[in-house]
């Protein structure tokens, strides 16, 4: 009997020494050695807590199928070109290309499409007199791994710009099919934030038509041109004004081909923030072809279809060193090196779901968290030792107990406190108590029916057990059912009252068995405070 | 031996009680049930967690009226506005079905209007909460679904810890907890959020815990009942004897969430508040609705 008590009271030691540990960091700095051996981790605050931003960013699946087309329609136009397939027509549909040609080059055209387009299934085929129409369709599978795919590489070029923006502690993970979730805690300035996120940081360099604009003054776009607005900041009043300009639809460089954007100052303007760009080899031998063929005119430089600036090319350019101005502000200087070095969106994305929450409103919330759970807490307290005297002192010593087991596995978890959360505790406080009520009670009558103390301590808890049980899994089951279903904070929610239960169940149970058999060991009491 | 009781020995007749409490919960439930097919048509205060659109936390340093902000909101151009004082300060919400598009955010809408129409009155935005139609439709749906999924779970344990009538007792006066508390936040026309989500299926959960204590004890007297005659007393006695324990837990767990409330601040009101009206509600059926329907239940099964 004293020997397995003397172990169930080590067991409890051994979890607060460790619940004690892992609750430091959040308290104290270590140092040191101290800081070698001891773990480091400290409970994170949520959004609502601490302010800043969460995003939900949708894929748009449409354009990035249109974009997948594009491709395909040009790289299928050129093997056909280069095999000497001759095709009357090629048109583009939603996931299909289809192709004219004459009925004699089918044989031809299917073996380009078997050799080099493995992914284009033939669909149907449809003879008109001598000419025959073949519809190659994206297979299904090339289409959920097109989504797939983008959505890893958005995930993976957002993580890359958030990095690089310098937020601590992101969380951006995939949600869903074709939803990405951001959350960042501590942004100050949210605007850019969502600037920077939402950017396509689509960079192309296209020829400006000159001639064309005289004609397009009429209002029809010459064929092959397009009109994109061009942005332009005034340096002295600091407006932003924006102009159509009409451009050559053809690519002549992109982004893709880039390998390095930082921050310049000086220029023209002497002390105006640019962007110095770098190109990869390739991208160095297109830009010394572009600028050698196109000296004296002028060149747009394009993101995400604005146009930022489109100087005059004065001679060519060689290196793979390139510049953009556009009067920015250093922010938007910073931003912009910063989407173009981490490269492009496989597709525009969408904002969903936009919360932000200021860090005053969280400072705020937090204090008054704190404040409502401490005042519970003291209710609790008082309360128990009113009701239960010298017993009620063991309920309050195993809700003690609760708590630093819980902030203990909160902090060794990393898990992130929120709003909900603390509500959260101060559930599991309230369950906590019924525990040690339900059992108290179950002493009482106990000792009505004239048992002795330990006797009727004994019974109590055996009685009362299957009871808390029950009632603990009931409980469980609904919080399980929100950790599912739920997201974010609802989350927290679910994860700390779980925990908290099942904490309370060791604590208010066996923690506090443990205090009795030891009075009982000790005293052997003939009464009970209860 | 004495013990410091709130509650002495009581004997009273619960079941004596039960055509009172029926009436007066199937009042509860079909305000209930009204509240539901209100809420499926839109029209209740639901938040745009649910509805989308944006929601914007400002706080005035200036004396600012409900009234000029909405004249001075809807003169431009933002016509659905609903602003919500936040009493004894100088914040208010402001909520529009309008959501963020790729050219214009609603966040700097309002506060390029605010800033250019309300002259000399200092503000800040303390939260902005946008949430687009496609996502409010997904979380209804899963708010839906949570709450049935965790009955089914509920009916099954407890089906499974005693039977299978004690099962759908069980369920069913938590099905009344959850319309009760619809009900009732309804009719205060109080947000529902996806807080108040939370807060339903904690106080299914802490009802449950009520239920099944008295499940537990109803069962403990039911093995040394002679005849099914009993069984009315049986449930009477049962529910007596874990009475105080009963009010004792509802009491202090009301004095928590009552701090929550007093102190928890604004954004944690709404919540507090449907806690402590759950506490109460959970309380009652446990007694009145849970513990009556499986006597009902039992008589009809001899």
């Amino acid at each position: 009997m004293l020997k397995s008590l003397k172990l169930r009271a080590i067991l409890i030691l051994i979890f607060l020494v460790m619940s004690v540990i892992y609750c430091l960091p959040n308290v104290i700095e270590l140092k040191g050695t101290w800081k070698k051996y001891l773990p480091s981790d400290k409970i994170y605050l949520g959004l609502d807590l601490k302010g800043g931003m969460q995003l939900l960013l949708e894929m748009d699946t449409a354009k990035l199928l249109q974009n997948m087309v594009d491709r395909k329609f040009n790289a299928f136009k050129d093997a056909m070109i280069r095999d000497g397939v001759r095709f009357l027509e090629l048109d583009k549909k939603e996931n299909a290309l289809s192709v004219t040609i004459r009925s004699e080059q089918k044989e031809k055209l299917y073996n380009i499409a078997g050799k080099d387009f493995p992914d284009l299934k033939a669909g149907s085929t449809k003879a008109e007199g001598e000419n025959l129409i073949v519809e190659f369709l994206l297979s299904e599978k090339e289409l959920t791994n097109i989504k797939d795919n983008a959505v890893h590489q958005a995930l993976e070029t957002i993580r890359n710009r958030i990095d690089q923006f310098g937020v601590s502690e992101p969380v951006i993970v995939q949600q869903g099919d074709n939803q990405i979730l951001v959350q960042l805690p501590g942004v100050k300035d949210p605007q850019r934030a969502l600037e920077l996120i939402g950017k396509t940081a689509q960079l192309e360099f296209k020829l400006v038509d000159e001639e064309g604009s005289v004609r397009y003054t009429g209002g029809t776009v010459p064929e092959g041109d397009e009109v994109l607005s061009l942005k332009a900041r005034n340096r002295d009043t600091g407006i932003t004004t924006t102009t159509p300009i009409l451009l050559k639809k053809q690519t002549l460089l992109s982004g893709e081909l880039l390998t390095d954007a930082r921050v310049k100052i000086g220029g023209e303007f002497g002390n105006e923030p640019y962007v110095a760009i770098e190109f990869n080899s390739e991208g160095a031998r297109i830009f010394d072809k572009m600028t050698a063929e196109n000296v004296g005119k002028r060149i747009a430089i394009i993101l995400d279809s604005t146009v930022y600036s489109a100087p005059v090319v004065r001679e060519r350019i060689s290196g793979g060193k390139a510049s953009i101005t556009g009067g920015f502000k250093m922010d938007e200087a910073k931003d912009l090196a910063i989407v173009l070095r981490a490269g492009a969106l496989p597709a525009p994305v969408k904002v969903v779901q936009n919360i932000t929450i200021g860090p005053t409103l969280g400072q705020d919330s937090i204090r008054k968290g704190i404040q409502a759970a401490l005042l519970g807490a003291i209710f609790v307290i008082v309360f128990m030792v009113y009701y239960y005297k010298h017993s009620g002192i063991v309920a309050d010593i195993a809700l003690f107990l609760n708590l630093i087991y819980l902030l203990g596995v909160f902090s060794a978890l990393k898990a992130t406190m929120t709003l909900p959360g603390i509500a959260g505790i101060i559930l599991t406080m309230g369950i906590g108590v019924d525990t040690n009520v339900i059992i108290f009670e179950r002493i009482r009558e106990e000792l009505k029916l004239g048992k002795t103390v330990r006797a009727a301590i004994d019974a109590g808890y055996s009685k009362a057990w299957l009871t808390i049980f029950d009632a603990h899994v009931t409980t469980l089951i609904t919080t399980f059912v929100l950790f599912i279903f739920g997201t974010g904070p609802i989350k927290g929610f679910a994860v700390t009252l779980s925990v908290g239960i099942i904490i309370n169940l060791f604590t208010a149970v066996f923690g506090s068995k443990v205090i009795f058999d030891w009075i009982i060991a000790k005293y052997k009491p003939r009464s009970l405070s209860i | 031996m004495k013990f410091r009781e709130i509650v002495h020995s009581t004997n009273l007749d619960f079941m004596g009680m039960r055509n009172r409490a029926f009436t007066f919960s199937a009042l509860l439930v079909l305000l209930g049930f009204f509240a539901f097919i209100m809420v499926a048509f839109g029209k209740a205060n639901l938040s745009v967690d649910f509805t989308g659109g944006t929601n914007l936390h400002v706080k005035f340093l200036d004396k600012v009226t409900i009234g000029d902000l909405r004249n001075v909101l809807m003169d431009n151009g933002i016509h659905d506005v609903q602003i919500q004082e936040v009493s004894g300060t100088k914040e208010f919400f402001i909520k529009t079905k309008i959501v963020d598009t790729e050219k214009e955010k609603v966040q700097d809408k309002i506060k390029q209007i605010l800033a250019g129409r309300m002259e000399g009155k200092k503000f800040e935005i303390l939260g902005s909460n946008m949430v687009g139609s496609t996502v409010g439709q997904t979380l209804k749906k899963n708010a839906i679904i949570a709450i049935a999924v965790s009955l089914v779970g509920i009916i099954i344990y407890i089906a499974w810890r005693f039977t299978f009538v004690f099962g759908i007792a069980a369920a069913i006066a938590t099905f009344h907890d959850v319309l009760a508390m619809l009900g009732i936040f309804w009719a205060l026309n109080r947000e529902m959020n996806i807080l108040f989500i939370t807060a339903l299926l904690t106080i299914a959960g802490y009802s449950l815990t009520d239920t099944v204590v008295v499940f537990d004890r109803i069962r403990e007297n039911m093995t040394k009942m002679k005849s099914k005659a009993e069984l009315g007393n049986v449930i009477s006695r049962s529910i007596n004897e874990v009475l105080s324990r009963t009010i004792i837990t509802s009491l202090t767990v009301a004095l928590v969430i009552a701090a929550l409330l007093v102190l928890g601040g604004k954004v944690l009101f709404d919540f507090s508040l449907a806690l402590f009206i759950g506490v109460f509600i959970g309380t009652y059926s446990s007694i009145f609705v849970a513990s009556p329907l499986i006597f009902l239940w039992w008589k009809k099964v001899r």
